[in-house]
This record gives C-alpha cells, sequence and structure tokens, in this order.
C-alpha cells in the first residue's frame, strides 16, 4: 500500500508559507538523521565466486534523482553533489532500489576481455605515444567491464555430471545417465554397427551439425547427425585412411590409399589431388582455409582450398609422419615423431618452430586445447603428458597409463578424452581455464572394438568414438561450450546465413604467411623496426655508426697515389676512428662502475677481490 | 547421481516464420573469436583496396557540374560562410555569386548577383561570419554583398596581390600573398596592413589553421589529394566546401569544376547497417595505417605522366640538395656551420 509522500521531505516550501524564523525550512534532499534506507536495501547477494567486486567510479544516481522529484514548479536545484549521492534516491511510491548503481562484476570475468598485457615494456617513446597508450588503456578498462556484463544476456549454461555420497562418476555407465536425461539428450546417444567395412575414421564440421566417417576398406558417408538424415553414402573402393570436412559441410577431403580426393557432400568426386600422395593424416585450418596433409613419405602439403594451390611442401626429414594435430588457438601444425619429439610447423618457414621432447619412445598422440595453452601428448612409454605450450614448454602433469594411448582428443571446455584400446578415458579439469586433473578419470566407457578416431562435437556435450566396430556417439555432460556466437558458427544457421557466412570467411582469409607462434604479433610494436628506424634517423642527422664501409681511398693524380700515400691516407681515417671509440669508452665507463657497485649487498666474502 | 545435459530447444534458435528475421545470438568471449589480429588485418588491407578500387573505377574523380562562369580565365572561388552560394572572379573584372544547388531542369545557369569591378581579380575570399568579402588584385579590397563599390581599399608596395585568405578564428584578420615574395597581414576593422614578411621563394597562397588563431601555411608546391581530367588545364585555385564532402577548382578554360573530395564515399542518407560499416572501415584504416602493405596501397596515387616525372625529378634534385648539406655538416668543425631548421630556411626578413 502506497502513502503520499509527506509534504515537508519532497515537495519544496511553497512560496506563501510564513518565513518562521525559528525553524528553517527543509529541502527535500535533506532526511531525517536515522535513514530507514540501510535496512530496506541489504545490497547486493554474496557469490561465492565472485572475490573482488568490481564498482563503476560513477553510480548514475542523478539521474534517477530528477525523476523522484514530484514535478510542482521546476525549481533550478544547484546543490553540491556529495549531498545528492549521500542516500538511495526516492520514488513517489517511497519503495528504493535494492540494488542501487550497475550490477558488480567479477575481476576474473573482466580480465578475459583483456588484450593489452601490461608487464611488457615498450622502448622509450615519444610523450604522445604514451599519452595515447595511457588513453586506449583506460579504455580497454571500461569496455572490459561492460563485456562483462553483457554476460549476464547469454542463455544457456554448461551441463555437468556429480556423483552423490562420494560415488565415482567414473563407474556411471552410459546407458546410466542415457535414463536420467532429458530425452532429446538421449536421443544424441547413438550407435552405428557397421562391421564390414573396417574400423572407422570420423569427423565432424565446425558448427557440429554434420558428421562424416570414412572406413578402412572404402566407405565414406556423411549425415546430419541430429536429425539422422543422410546426405551421401559411397564406397570409394580404395582404403581411407582419414577423411575431413572442408571449411563448410559441403565438401569433404578423403586421404585414400594413393591419393587426396575431394568430395561433394553428395558424393560426387570433385577433385583428385595427385600431389598429396599416400596421406596418413589430415588437418583443415579454417581461418586460413588451408588442408595440412602428412604422409607416409615424411612430407607435410599445406594446400590452399580456396584457390587450389599446394602453399608449401615441406620435408619434415622425420620419417615417416602418421601423428598430427593443430592448435586452434595459432594454427601451428604439431607432428609426433618416433624419437619422442613433437615438432611445431608452420608453411612460413621450412625448419620447424620448435621441437619439444616428450617421451621416451615414440609419439603416439597429439592434442592441443582450443585456447592453445595445454598440449597433451602420449607415447609407446605408456605415459600420458600434459605440457605448458604458452609459457615454458614444459610438463605439467603425467601419468602411466596400463595401456599406451592411440587417440587424444581434448574438448572446448577442456575436458580430455583418451583412447586406450577399446576402452575410453575422459578426464577433466576445475574449471574452464585448468587442465585437465589426470588422477581419476571423469568417465569411461567401453566399446565394442579397438578405438581409431576419436573427436568431441563443438557445441554439444557428445563424444564421437570411431572403432573397428562402426560409430559410438558418447554423452560427457559439461564437455561443450553452451553459447555459440551466431556469427561464428552456428549449428542453426539457414542456407542463406551460410552462404553470407561462406563469402565473409573467404574476403577475410588470413595468408598462409601470417602463422607463427603468436598470433597477436602484428599488433604488437614491431621493436626490431623500431630500433632500425631510430639508427636511421641517427644517420641523417650525421654520423653513421655501424653501417660504415670500409674506408677506400681516392686515386688521386699526379703521381700523388703511390702505395705509400695510400697507405698513409688509410691509416689516418683508422686512427681517427679508433679515437672515436675510445673517447666514447671512456664515458660509458663511469656508467658500468656505478652498476657494478650496486649489486654487492650481500655479505663480503674471501673471493670479493677477483670481482671487477 | 546429478546430471545435467547441455540441451537447446530449437525453437529459441530457428525463427518462427519466414517474415521474422533471423536469430543470431551473440558471446564475444575471445576463445570463441581466434585470430583477432590477423582478421582484422586482412579486413583493414580489404577496405583500403576498395577505396582505391572505386577511385579507379570512376575515372580518376567523380565530376558532378560545370559552369561557364566568366569569359576569361576564372581567377577565385570561395563559398559563403552558410553554404547557399558561391562567388567567383574572373579576367572579366567581375565579381559573380552563384547558388550552390545546380539549376532546375531547364533553367539556364545564371549568377544571383555581378559586380563591375576597375582591375582585374586575381582572388576572393569570404569573411566567415558576416556579409563581407574580399578580393585582390591590385590592392586588397573589402566588399560589403549588398553594395557595389568595396567598402575600403588596402596596400602596401606596388606589385600585385595573388590571394588573400581571412583568418577564421580571429576573423577582422587577413592575410595576402603578393608576386615580390611577400606576406602581408591586414586589420580589417582599422583597415590598415599590419606586418610584412618577406620570404625567398614566393608563395601561391595562404591558409589558416582554423585550430590555432595565429598560424597559417604557405603553400608552393605541396599537394595531398590529386584530381585531374585531361580536359582540365592549368588549375588556379581550389576551394573545399565546409562540409569536406566537395572540392571546387577554378582553372584556364575558364570552368568551374565540382568534385567530390572522397571519391570512394556514398553521398545521401545512409542507413544504419551501411554507417557502422563505414566507421569500422575508417577505424580499421586508422589502425593499421602504419604496416608497410597497407601504408603503400593507402598512399597510392594515380598521377598523370607529366607530374610524376616531375616528382621524381624534384625528389632527386632534393636528395641532392640534402646530402650536399649532410656533408658539409659532417666534414667541417662541429659547431662551426649552423644547423638551420626547415622553417628558418625559406623567411628572409620581416617588416613591421
Amino acid at each position: 500500500m502506497e502513502t503520499a509522500p509527506k509534504p515537508g521531505r519532497d515537495i519544496p516550501p511553497k512560496k506563501d508559507k510564513l518565513p518562521t524564523k525559528k525553524k528553517r525550512p527543509r529541502r527535500y534532499w535533506e532526511e531525517e538523521t536515522t535513514p530507514t534506507a540501510a535496512a530496506a536495501s541489504p545490497g547486493p547477494p554474496p557469490n561465492k565466486k565472485r572475490n573482488r567486486e568490481l564498482r563503476p567510479q560513477k553510480p548514475k544516481n542523478t539521474h534517477t534523482a530528477k525523476k523522484s522529484r514530484v514535478s510542482r514548479k521546476p525549481q533550478i536545484v544547484q546543490k553540491p553533489r556529495e549531498r545528492r549521492d549521500a542516500e538511495p534516491p526516492r520514488s513517489l511510491s517511497g519503495a528504493q532500489d535494492p540494488f542501487p548503481g550497475p550490477a558488480p562484476v567479477s575481476m576474473e570475468v573482466a580480465q578475459k576481455f583483456r588484450r593489452i598485457d601490461k608487464s611488457k615494456k615498450l622502448p622509450h617513446s615519444k610523450s604522445k605515444t604514451r599519452s595515447r597508450l595511457e588513453v586506449a588503456e583506460a579504455e580497454e578498462e571500461e569496455i572490459s567491464v561492460k563485456a562483462a556484463r553483457s554476460e549476464l544476456l547469454l542463455t544457456e549454461e554448461p551441463g555437468f555430471l556429480e556423483g552423490e555420497d562420494g560415488e565415482d562418476t567414473a563407474k556411471i555407465r552410459q546407458a546410466d545417465i542415457v535414463e536420467a536425461v532429458d530425452i532429446a539428450s538421449a536421443a544424441k546417444h547413438f550407435d552405428l554397427n557397421l562391421r564390414q567395412f573396417g574400423p572407422y575414421r570420423l569427423n565432424y564440421s565446425q558448427t557440429g551439425r554434420h558428421l562424416a566417417f570414412g572406413g578402412r576398406r572404402g566407405h565414406v558417408a556423411a549425415l546430419d547427425w541430429v536429425t539422422k538424415k543422410l546426405m551421401c553414402e559411397i564406397n570409394v573402393m580404395e582404403a581411407v585412411r582419414d577423411i575431413r570436412f572442408l571449411h563448410s559441410e559441403a565438401l569433404l577431403a578423403v586421404a585414400q590409399n594413393r591419393w587426396l580426393h575431394i568430395y561433394d557432400n553428395q558424393g560426387i568426386e570433385l577433385h583428385c589431388i595427385r600431389r598429396c600422395d599416400r596421406v596418413t593424416r589430415l588437418e583443415f585450418l579454417p581461418f586460413h582455409f588451408l588442408l595440412a596433409t602428412s604422409s607416409e613419405t615424411g612430407f607435410l602439403t599445406y594446400l590452399d582450398v580456396s584457390v587450389g594451390k599446394i602453399v608449401a611442401a615441406l620435408n619434415a626429414r622425420a620419417g615417416r609422419l602418421d601423428v598430427m594435430t593443430q592448435n586452434p588457438y595459432n594454427a601451428v601444425i604439431h607432428l609426433g615423431h618416433s624419437n619422442g619429439t613433437v615438432s611445431l610447423w608452420s608453411p612460413a618457414m621450412k625448419e620447424p618452430l620448435a621441437k619439444i621432447l616428450c617421451h621416451r619412445g615414440g609419439v603416439r598422440a597429439v592434442a592441443v586445447d582450443s585456447t592453445g595453452t595445454y598440449m597433451a601428448t602420449s607415447g609407446l612409454d605408456h605415459q600420458l603428458k600434459i605440457f605448458d605450450l604458452r609459457g615454458t614448454f614444459q610438463p605439467l602433469s603425467a601419468r602411466t597409463l596400463p595401456q599406451g594411448a592411440g587417440h587424444l582428443a581434448f574438448s572446448q571446455r577442456g575436458l580430455l578424452a583418451a583412447g586406450m584400446g577399446d576402452v575410453v578415458n575422459i578426464w577433466a579439469g576445475q574449471g574452464k581455464a585448468s587442465p585437465p586433473s589426470l588422477e581419476k578419470p571423469y568417465l569411461t566407457h567401453r566399446l565394442s572394438g579397438p578405438v581409431h578416431g576419436l573427436q568431441f562435437c563443438p557445441f554439444e556435450d557428445v563424444l564421437g568414438v570411431g572403432h573397428s566396430g562402426g560409430i559410438t556417439s558418447m554423452l560427457v555432460p559439461g564437455a561443450a561450450e553452451p553459447n555459440f556466437d551466431g556469427l561464428e558458427s552456428n549449428p542453426y544457421r539457414s542456407r542463406k546465413q551460410r552462404q553470407e557466412w561462406e563469402v565473409k570467411a573467404l574476403l577475410e582469409k588470413v595468408p598462409a604467411e601470417l602463422i607463427c607462434l603468436d598470433p597477436r604479433a602484428l599488433a604488437e610494436v614491431d621493436v626490431i623496426s623500431l630500433e632500425q628506424a631510430k639508427k636511421e634517423r641517427i644517420e641523417r642527422l650525421g654520423y653513421d655508426p655501424e653501417s660504415k664501409a670500409p674506408f677506400q681511398p681516392k686515386p688521386k693524380l699526379k703521381g700523388r697515389s703511390s702505395t705509400a700515400s695510400l697507405v698513409k691516407r688509410k691509416r689516418k681515417v683508422m686512427d681517427e676512428e679508433h679515437r672515436d671509440k675510445v673517447r666514447q669508452s671512456l664515458e660509458q665507463q663511469p656508467q658500468k662502475q656505478e652498476k657494478a657497485v650496486k649489486p654487492t649487498g650481500a655479505r663480503p666474502s674471501a673471493l670479493d677481490r677477483f670481482v671487477r | 547421481m546429478k546430471v545435467k545435459m547441455l540441451s537447446r530447444n530449437p525453437d529459441n534458435y530457428v525463427r518462427e516464420t519466414k517474415l521474422d528475421l533471423q536469430r543470431v545470438p551473440r558471446n564475444y568471449d575471445p576463445t570463441l573469436h581466434p585470430f583477432e589480429v590477423p582478421r582484422e588485418y586482412v579486413r583493414a588491407l580489404n577496405a583500403t583496396k576498395l577505396e582505391r578500387v572505386r577511385i579507379w573505377n570512376l575515372t580518376k574523380r567523380n565530376c558532378i557540374r560545370t559552369i561557364q562562369a566568366h569569359e576569361g580565365f576564372v581567377r577565385g572561388i570561395c563559398t559563403r560562410f552558410c553554404g547557399s552560394s558561391f562567388f567567383t572572379v574572373g579576367d572579366d573584372k567581375t565579381v559573380k555569386q552563384w547558388k550552390m544547388d545546380g539549376p532546375g531542369f531547364g533553367e539556364e545557369e545564371e549568377p544571383l548577383h555581378t559586380i563591375l569591378g576597375k582591375t582585374v581579380y586575381t582572388g576572393i575570399d569570404h569573411h566567415w561570419k558576416e556579409g563581407i568579402f574580399a578580393t585582390c588584385g591590385q590592392q586588397v579590397d573589402i566588399w560589403d554583398e549588398q553594395k557595389t563599390s568595396p567598402i575600403c581599399s588596402m596596400t602596401w608596395g606596388f606589385d600585385s596581390i595573388s590571394s588573400v585568405k581571412f583568418n577564421p578564428i580571429e576573423t577582422f584578420l587577413l592575410g595576402s600573398c603578393a608576386s615580390d615574395r611577400n606576406i602581408v597581414l591586414y586589420d580589417m576593422r582599422q583597415a590598415t596592413p599590419l606586418k610584412k614578411v618577406i620570404l625567398d621563394m614566393r608563395t601561391n597562397t595562404i591558409c589558416w589553421n582554423p585550430m590555432e588563431a595565429f598560424i597559417f601555411t604557405a603553400a608552393n608546391e605541396d599537394y595531398k589529394e590529386v584530381y585531374h581530367t585531361k580536359r582540365m588545364q592549368h588549375v588556379i585555385c581550389v576551394k573545399w566546401t565546409s562540409d569536406s564532402k566537395y572540392i571546387m577548382c577554378g582553372s584556364d578554360e575558364m570552368n568551374i569544376r565540382l568534385w567530390k573530395a572522397n571519391a570512394s564515399e556514398k553521398l545521401g542518407v545512409l542507413t544504419s547497417r551501411e554507417k557502422t560499416a563505414k566507421d569500422y572501415n575508417q577505424k580499421l584504416k586508422e589502425k593499421f595505417q602504419y604496416h608497410p602493405h597497407i601504408k603503400r596501397i593507402a598512399r597510392h596515387r594515380h598521377l598523370p605522366k607529366p607530374i610524376y616525372s616531375q616528382i621524381q625529378e624534384q625528389r632527386i634534385m632534393k636528395e641532392a640538395r640534402r646530402r650536399k648539406e649532410v656533408n658539409r655538416l659532417k666534414h667541417s668543425k662541429p659547431g662551426s656551420v649552423p644547423m638551420v631548421s626547415e622553417k628558418k630556411k625559406h623567411v628572409v626578413a620581416v617588416v613591421k
């Protein structure tokens, strides 16, 4: 029930009121000394996740204050700001906003949207550049808070699976999960029994809507696995070693026994690329439109599918290549070798970008997570290791497996699946950003035959397994990113949307030369060029320190260029340069002495006499 | 056990009828958008190339209107501050005022107002706030728009004055350049000249800095944007419109041409999507402007052959002069050859 506000509080005093000197007329912003506001607004509820809450500097109370005034005579209110912000504004009904100000935002979420690396020191720049950088940093802070607040609008929540009363989630069977879950999700678990055409390898398209699989004896099929609508099913009459979707579900690349073939999703063969022969593994780099193939002959070939040219054919010089994966963060190809090393390749360089020694025996499987932070490898020494890729390339954790894992896959939220024989184990981490903890598996499943292919479906909580008995689709709650971006990959896109997306993606195709370990290299200050430009400036002003050609005395006429005089002239120039150098070093010496004196803050030892 | 699977209701993601818009849920998480920097770089490259391609396709620039203005050369042109009309002066000793909009269908192109003068006028400029304009020829005349004879005339020296400009901020100030290599500043209120600067090269025109009241640029031969056609002969004068969308130029063959300043710009009312796309492209070009490939494309201008070869020549000459200076500096005793800044090098004297 709402009562009318008392006149003394909100409404400014009327003009015909008798001015009594005893009682000063009270302005509407002046409250009694005991505000009931504090009790009425309990504040935002505490959330155990939020460690620090970020409140913006100026709450927008001034706007609401004006609205809440009863509009008698609009008087110009000139009052100091602090008074207005002192207590929460009153509305006409007397109700108050229990959560005044904009919604608080946690620091980690805001940190996710920040891109400037403040720890990096830039070379000394002009004050104008520095002020612009400061403005950019301040802007970025504000914007990251806004972006973090926009996460409220995301509709879906990730899945989860928790055992009760200390139950081990690894013991929960797929059948139990199917029973406990809703009917739409239960339909995502299916088994295709295809024993006739050999062990199967599979691939999901970028959006996660379509599935392509190929059997060792030539059976190739593509279907929309959600609606179970078959797009095509053919037998290519040759051994199929690997299969991949190209940029959309319209095209398939099949690595057959002899050569690489490209098929339409209706089963029509479009291309036969004879330059890629005896291919064992395929990887498609979606933002560069590059198909990377590794072959038995030891070559890593990059094929640009938008123009149809081979961009680079690199000789890895390590024998047969049959372990390959891509790093989705920087489009670098990881190859595993039989001497226990993993090498990182980019089409721009003939040599590997890096070589990491991982195992004592050969490497049998490599997988990189979607943020490019962790790499999981497993080898013939029955070890499963997780490496840190964005810093020190050191192993973070290791685990001995009873049987070596021949296949590894990461999910979008950081779950790791390993296929060992006919058993699949899945490990989970703490949150999205932490590596999976290899202590206890999250889920396990036994299949009807040894595993030959493993991939998590992009935006669904499903793991696709290709084995010698066919294809199985397993339910893995909490594997996938719940909220997709409609403009990047939209599983519910229409034909028109797909066409528009394809055109835009082709226009934005990143050239292959830009692939390197740090994808943000283009946005960094090119320190090398900067120093080069500085040097050039010094040169223009008069003297050029390094780029001096050795002095050649000009040949003179009239007998003045005899050998002796040439030597004399040369010596003169050399002495002058020597003098300059000595002068410079004399100037630098006192600076060095200063530096050397400082660090000896420790206790004096007998060896100090040998310190220069 | 507690289990929940991620399951989406297609009704929330697919539109209901054909007549609805498509639903596009957004997630701005950077992990879902990899390769931000290279993709934006490619977009910036595309934006720069698109601008250049449009310029090529429109025969270098788009000419909108041609007016037969004077008998004889058109010597000067300027717009009125309101933007609805502009003035021209020519070799036929007249000052004419024209409407900015083109003539309607079937109408002849007629000037709004014509003033007959006594001598040839070589330049004209309009006051930034009042209805006053100044012409120059033998002397600097200040005119009122309604009157047919000048309010006052000012002169210093016995040479012809090639151009006159009003200061946009201190609106009573005028600057003029004369053919004996000097620049003279005038005060309109007192109707007297203020100061004279003699330079070592003749200036063709000056331009006041709109942000800083007392700074102006004297122009000899620098140009950034190039507008050219085969039919246009010797260009005498050039002017921007105040909305910075058009450029007008008067030339020797007695024509005034109106050009689009940004050839690849779309005129007229833009939809909000077009505006966002345009702003995004602008910002991308700004962000990546220093990268070598993008800089190369953005700087590229197609020039007619005589101008191009002249530029090459000038560059070689300038390089030679600079090298000589540098060598002189290098091989003399440090301090004996004074380093003169580029600004002061060209000023010969200042007369009060």
